[in-house]
């Protein structure tokens, strides 16, 4: 194993991918010579040649369809957002188009695609760059939407979305870009649906995902030295879920408090805590706790900015409420 | 352009068959044997017809609403078309998508589309995956008037030129997105003019008359097939019926619908043929006897099918 960052292995997985696919094709803004504005496709023109790696005009409508058309005939395109804000403008594509077609079809064709994002505050880049709007996505059927949180699971689960035969939203997370981990190397897999105990614990659940996963173990561990132990339970796939992990979990601890940077209302926490109600209820010896941000549009200001972002200290308190 | 009397009989039973069609579904509509909306495309079959008749099964298209005259044309069966606006097991779609979903993709066809302008960039996706693995094939995409002004027809065309794709986008213009006259959605007569704006050639042509359709929709096709780009071709027509089935057209003119009318494509293209003397009226009647036939097999096929089961659709929203 060998320690490179969150960019890097997302890169790496593609790359890998392209290899072993000809298949495989990027488009998408600035993915060519700019290797896209985070660096996702860095070089990987000069390596696949500007047929593989498509640069595409401004037109996040006429990308996603290409994609869609494409994979009907079988490529399998991964195609990218930037930010995932700019997702919200081609909304028909990926609902009515992508999600669909298979089963409108009858089950004739599969679209085998990929579009990988960007979400996630903290960065002072304001209402329209810093939104997580992954339960737009959970709620349509035909779509699978799947985050990272490490390096290395970015590398196993980008694998994994692209050797999928069904729409994939990847949604990486623009504050983990930086972070290094170990990442397995050469060909690196982590199945779609499966979920990764990133602590163990016995008296409380945390269930998160993408950046949200560092922030529970950062309270997890001043939980730890107050006496109450804390089990993170990164998601990774929230569509499919592994809902087994966390009501296996709610088991052990009888306990279980959400994580999610994304706006509380609506969100993909409260799925979680319906599930956890429905069948889990006998399990539960407190209610259930979301840690959210507020209802709000994402602000510039950083002190404001702050006051929205779900931090170590909310999840703490979340969890210690669990014992008044 | 040289066109053998085989294929002008080819092209006069595609239209005859269109029409048949959907009459019987109209018909079929009204005494409630059929279920959802249904969009008829009576008035013109010439486009469909004179289209698909340059393109072979490797060729792909991406329909509309109002579709079911591109798939017959295309190649669709009018038995598994019908057992599909039955709603039953054996149709295209197994059921699940009904008249404005209708595809196969054996026979090159994408889908009809219940969103307006949607299946002119997928067909733009279409045309990428053609030229990424190297074939001299087309994708078409058909969208109508009113779908020349959404943002799907500037993104599409736009990405189509600059990536220099093979694909002909067709628009059918026939006077009306639902009710509102074209005077009433965009202050240009011709579509066509369009695509100057994005460097691509632009053609209108009559859109009742099966020949010229045809004759410039092969220029179109080969022009995408020896890698010259993308063409616009306005086929200008009008819809005989309401927008779908129960629409009381209030907003037609009845001048402008008697003229039309009288410019019917598959009557003018009679007229045609007979003047010619490329055929006889027996011979003409034969044809339609002979659609007629298949018209009913295809009713009777899509009456007797089974029923999906309803535990059927938690198949297929995933591949495996």
């Amino acid at each position: 194993m060998k320690k490179i960052t969150y960019l890097q292995a997302m890169r790496e997985a593609v790359r890998l991918e392209m290899i072993r696919d000809t298949n495989v094709f990027i488009a998408g803004q600035d993915v060519g010579v700019m290797g896209s504005s985070f660096g996702q496709t860095a070089k990987l023109l000069q390596e696949f040649g500007p047929q593989r790696v498509v640069d595409t005009p401004i037109s996040e409508t006429a990308t996603v369809s290409l994609a869609v058309g494409a994979a009907a005939l079988g490529l399998r395109p991964l195609i990218t957002m930037e930010f995932m804000d700019f997702m919200a403008v081609c909304m028909d594509e990926i609902i009515n188009q992508a999600a669909k077609m298979r089963y409108m079809l009858g089950g004739k064709t599969k679209i085998p695609m990929v579009i990988e994002t960007l979400c996630g505050g903290g960065s002072s880049a304001g209402a329209q760059h810093s939104q997580c709007l992954e339960a737009l996505f959970t709620h349509i059927p035909g779509l699978k939407t799947i985050t990272a949180s490490t390096p290395a699971d970015a590398k196993g689960l980008m694998a994994s979305a692209i050797r999928d035969d069904n729409p994939v939203i990847f949604i990486g997370h623009r504050g983990l870009l930086a972070n290094s981990g170990e990442v397995p190397e050469g060909e690196y897999i982590i199945p779609l649906g499966k979920a990764d105990i990133k602590r163990s614990g016995s008296d409380v659940t945390i269930v998160t995902w993408s950046a949200m996963v560092q922030k529970s173990l950062a309270a997890a561990e001043l939980l730890a030295k107050e006496g109450i132990g804390v089990e993170v339970i990164d998601l990774r796939s929230l569509i499919p879920l592994d809902k087994e992990c966390f009501l296996n979990s709610m088991g052990k601890t009888g306990r279980l408090v959400i994580v999610h940077e994304a706006v509380g209302t609506g969100g993909f926490g409260a799925e979680i805590a319906a599930i956890a109600c429905d069948e889990g209820f006998d399990l539960l010896d407190a209610p259930i706790k979301r840690v959210t941000a507020p209802f709000t549009p994402v602000p510039f200001n950083s002190n404001m900015e702050k006051e929205y972002l779900v931090n170590e200290d909310k999840i703490f308190q979340a969890v210690k409420s669990l014992y008044e | 352009m040289k066109i053998g009397k085989d294929k002008m009989l080819n092209l006069y039973e595609i239209m005859v068959k269109i029409r048949q069609f959907e009459e019987k579904a109209k018909e079929l509509f009204l005494s409630g044997e059929l279920g959802g909306f249904l969009h008829l495309y009576n008035g013109q079959e010439a486009i469909a017809a004179g289209v698909c008749a340059n393109l072979t099964d490797k060729d792909y298209i991406t329909s509309t609403h109002r579709g079911h005259g591109h798939v017959i044309a295309k190649g669709g069966k009018v038995d598994r078309m019908m057992a599909e606006l039955y709603g039953k097991a054996t149709g295209y779609n197994k059921g699940r998508g009904g008249s404005m979903h209708i595809a196969d993709l054996d026979t090159g066809i994408l889908g009809a589309n219940g969103i307006v302008g949607a299946g002119m960039p997928i067909a733009v996706g279409a045309a990428f995956a053609l030229k990424y693995k190297g074939s001299n094939n087309v994708a078409i995409a058909f969208f109508g008037d009113a779908a020349s002004n959404r943002g799907t027809f500037h993104e599409a065309i736009n990405m189509a030129s600059v990536k220099n794709l093979p694909v002909v986008f067709i628009c059918e213009n026939n006077g009306f997105g639902i009710s509102t006259p074209q005077s009433a959605h965009q202050i240009i007569k011709d579509v066509s003019v369009r695509a100057g704006s994005y460097g691509i050639p632009g053609i209108t042509v009559d859109g009742n008359d099966v020949l010229a359709v045809y004759e410039n929709a092969a220029l179109a096709v080969s022009r995408a097939r020896k890698g010259e780009g993308p063409t616009l071709l306005e086929c200008k027509t009008w819809r005989q019926y309401g927008h779908f089935i129960g629409d009381p057209e209030k907003y037609k003119d009845p001048e402008d619908q008697k003229k039309w009318l009288e410019r019917d494509p598959i009557q003018k293209y009679e007229e045609k043929l007979l003047t010619l003397k490329l055929v006889t009226m027996d011979e003409l009647v034969a044809i339609k006897e002979n659609v007629k036939r298949s018209i009913e097999e295809a009713v009777s096929f899509g009456k007797n099918s089974p029923q999906p089961s309803p535990k059927e659709i938690y198949t297929d929203i995933y591949a495996k």
